[in-house]
């Protein structure tokens, strides 16, 4: 049996090693640019720390009355209650500092994920060669396990929240570029003539008609966005990010049901809050 | 009346390969045969026309016949592929991008089929868009998008955002966003063909309303002949990319160019076309108020009616008697006219389209009188007239 194995399995003279080349391609980066990556690394640790200061600023019961004004406004009052009681039993857990940690984390991946992914998506709406490149990458981006970035993020960051946010980043970005590319070729054939008859310039017919028609679309890619970021959680904490999911970790080696159970159910909630929220702003952007 | 727009040999291929495509289309291939070995659509195939200032030029053919195509080129929403297209004397084609967007905001505006209208925005917003775009200030282009609005019947709408409005209503808007930039030129993309029936017969005849107030060139898109001859000055009709023949109504009704054409004028409903200054004539029988009843009598029975048609001076029309009261006042030795006028006849005007005198013309029992805004007889339409006009090809 064994040697008939051997016999049909790929012959191992031919090799090829691809994540050498990625290998070769990081070490380079680091050679070259170790200076960019020290400053990004100063810029994103400065916006984590400050959000995580605003939110730790917040008193906790002004915080939950806040969540709980937010669904009520958004949805309804039964809404804005099962929110503030959510996020009440975090704190009763007693895992609302490490809550906070985690939402600087994925506020700050959010934020930076759409600042580069709006601007790549609507480039890309315009440049079907632009587009084409981009489809594989981001396919890519999603499929590929996202502990693999971690090994990049941590030899260009080190360890902790930095290269956290950047695996975040690189996880939970494809959603936003593809929904917004998506959103602006939507727009229907007719009202961007409309725009051009009447003489607006490019930049006039994307802000005041293109975007203005694709942001129900790119509220969702953003709210996916989100969601994506909020699961890295767990994983990113491998590489030394506080928060929620660094208790999953220590639960996780300590075999510790109880504290597993805790800190899986604070994410669980956490999740559904700000995908409620999201959901419900990009749901006001409706106009169709 | 002096020339607005020129196109001259325009062309209009789809594809990676025009120029290709232009060549075999100049050595005389066909649509067909292009797309099959080129791949390349022909969307127009050497158009030429002329259109007066303040003109109503109407572009017509089937769905396909290049026409929505050719119309986008007048604002180089497609840019020709050759040919020029002058506007006041200037090749447009050969504007730069900044001069193009200044043509764009000056001289022309479009009305599209599905209304383009901005569903993120307020009825107003998408009125004042042109405005905005030309950066005029928020007073003044309120104030302009105010007056587009009521000019087309929207008063009191303007906050209301377009998805709220009827169809007819979005269009009215659509049309309002055009005018309000005061355009010489308006480019209608079949405006009125997703409206239904009775809606699109309102929005037609408002449109001629502000067009005889406003003197807008217009170039119009449609695809039913009724509409085409109703409101144009002049007719294109398109087929697979070329003008197969250009004049107005009656010169296309009358002498169809060919049998594509008169396919077309076959499924037309010429009572909507026909007025009533095209089959009237002029009475062979009249009397003056002045005459007695005798000479009534006398005209009458020498041209075998049994009613005539009175006027005073200058042919203004003042009734009619008939045969039996004439004979009755002769009983009673009356012999003045004035005591037996009748006013139980209908009148009507000389561009009134027949469709509207049928009904009338089936119940008076005397000829429908075609009278000018004085009162002055100008014809009567008799019965058998209106019938004689229906027929296909006649020459009146």
């Amino acid at each position: 049996m064994q040697v008939k194995l051997k016999k049909h399995s790929f012959p191992e003279l031919i090799k090829f090693d691809p994540g050498m080349y990625i290998e070769a391609l990081v070490d380079w980066l680091i050679l070259n640019f170790q200076g960019f990556f020290d400053a990004l690394t100063d810029v994103i640790k400065w916006i984590v720390f400050n959000i995580q200061d605003g939110l730790s600023f917040i008193p906790w019961f002004l915080f939950i009355l806040l969540i709980f004004l937010l669904g009520w406004k958004l949805k309804s009052f039964q809404s804005g209650l099962g929110y503030a009681m959510m996020i009440m039993l975090i704190g009763l857990i007693g895992l609302w500092e490490d809550m906070i940690f985690t939402l600087a984390i994925v506020i700050t991946s959010v934020i930076l994920s759409i600042i580069i992914g709006i601007p790549i998506g609507i480039f890309s709406a315009y440049n079907q060669k632009l587009e084409a490149l981009l489809k594989p990458l981001l396919d890519g981006m999603q499929t590929m396990p996202s502990f693999v970035y971690l090994i990049p993020a941590m030899i260009f960051f080190g360890l902790g929240t930095v290269p956290a946010v950047f695996a975040t980043i690189v996880y939970s970005t494809p959603p936003c570029i593809r929904l917004t590319s998506l959103a602006i070729q939507r727009v229907p054939k007719e009202m961007r003539e409309a725009a051009y008859a009447f003489g607006s310039s490019r930049w006039q017919a994307l802000v005041k008609v293109e975007l203005p028609q694709a942001m129900p679309t790119i509220m969702a890619g953003i709210n996916q966005t989100t969601m994506l970021a909020m699961s890295m959680v767990v994983t990113s904490s491998m590489i030394g990010a506080k928060g929620l999911g660094e208790n999953v970790i220590i639960a996780i080696n300590r075999t510790d049901i109880a504290m597993g159970f805790n800190s899986g159910i604070s994410i669980v909630f956490l999740a559904i809050i700000i995908d409620r929220l999201t959901q419900m702003i990009s749901k006001k952007y409706e106009h169709v | 009346m002096s020339k607005k727009i020129e196109v001259k040999n325009l062309y209009k291929i789809f594809g990676s390969k025009p120029k290709l495509a232009l060549k075999r289309l100049k050595e005389g291939w066909t649509k067909e045969k292009i797309l099959k070995t080129t791949g390349q659509t022909v969307g127009v195939n050497n158009a030429s026309f002329t259109v007066d200032e303040g003109e109503f030029f109407v572009i017509m053919g089937l769905s396909g016949s290049g026409k929505s195509t050719l119309i986008r080129c007048l604002n180089l929403l497609n840019r020709p592929t050759a040919g020029e297209i002058l506007i006041d004397g200037e090749d447009i084609v050969k504007y730069d991008r900044q001069q193009l967007r200044e043509f764009r905001q000056n001289k022309v505006a479009m009305v599209f089929q599905n209304f383009g209208l901005f569903t993120h925005r307020t009825v107003l917003g998408n009125v004042e868009y042109g405005l905005e775009i030309r950066n005029i200030n928020k007073d003044k282009r309120k104030q302009i998008a105010l007056e587009a609005l009521e000019s087309v019947g929207l008063k009191g709408w303007e906050d209301k955002m377009p998805t709220e409005l009827s169809g007819g209503m979005q269009q009215r808007v659509g049309l309002a966003r055009a005018l309000a930039n005061n355009p010489d030129i308006l480019l209608m993309d079949e405006p009125f063909s997703a409206l239904d029936p009775l809606i699109r017969r309102d929005m037609q005849i408002e449109l001629l309303e502000i067009q005889s107030k406003l003197k807008k060139t217009i170039i119009f898109i449609t695809h039913d002949i009724n509409e085409a001859f109703k409101l144009g000055d002049r007719v294109a009709v398109m087929k697979d990319g070329k003008i197969v023949q250009q004049g107005t109504p009656e010169e296309i009704l009358n002498n169809p160019s060919n049998e594509y054409i008169e396919d077309f004028v076959k499924s037309i409903d010429r009572t909507k076309v026909i007025k009533a200054k095209n089959i009237m004539k002029r009475p062979n029988a009249l009397v003056s108020i002045k005459d007695g009843v005798r000479v009534a009598i006398r005209e009458m029975q020498t041209n075998h009616i049994s009613s005539v048609f009175v006027v005073g001076e200058n042919m203004q029309l003042e009734g009619i008697v008939t045969i039996d009261d004439c004979v009755e006042a002769i009983k009673n030795k009356q012999s003045s006219l004035k005591a037996l006028l009748r006013h139980d006849y209908y009148k009507t005007t000389e561009d009134e389209y027949i469709e509207n005198l049928l009904e009338n013309a089936t119940k008076s029992r005397y000829p429908i009188v075609v009278v000018n805004d004085e009162n002055k007889l100008l014809g009567i339409i008799v019965r058998t007239s209106i019938l004689s006009g229906l027929l296909p090809y006649n020459s009146n």
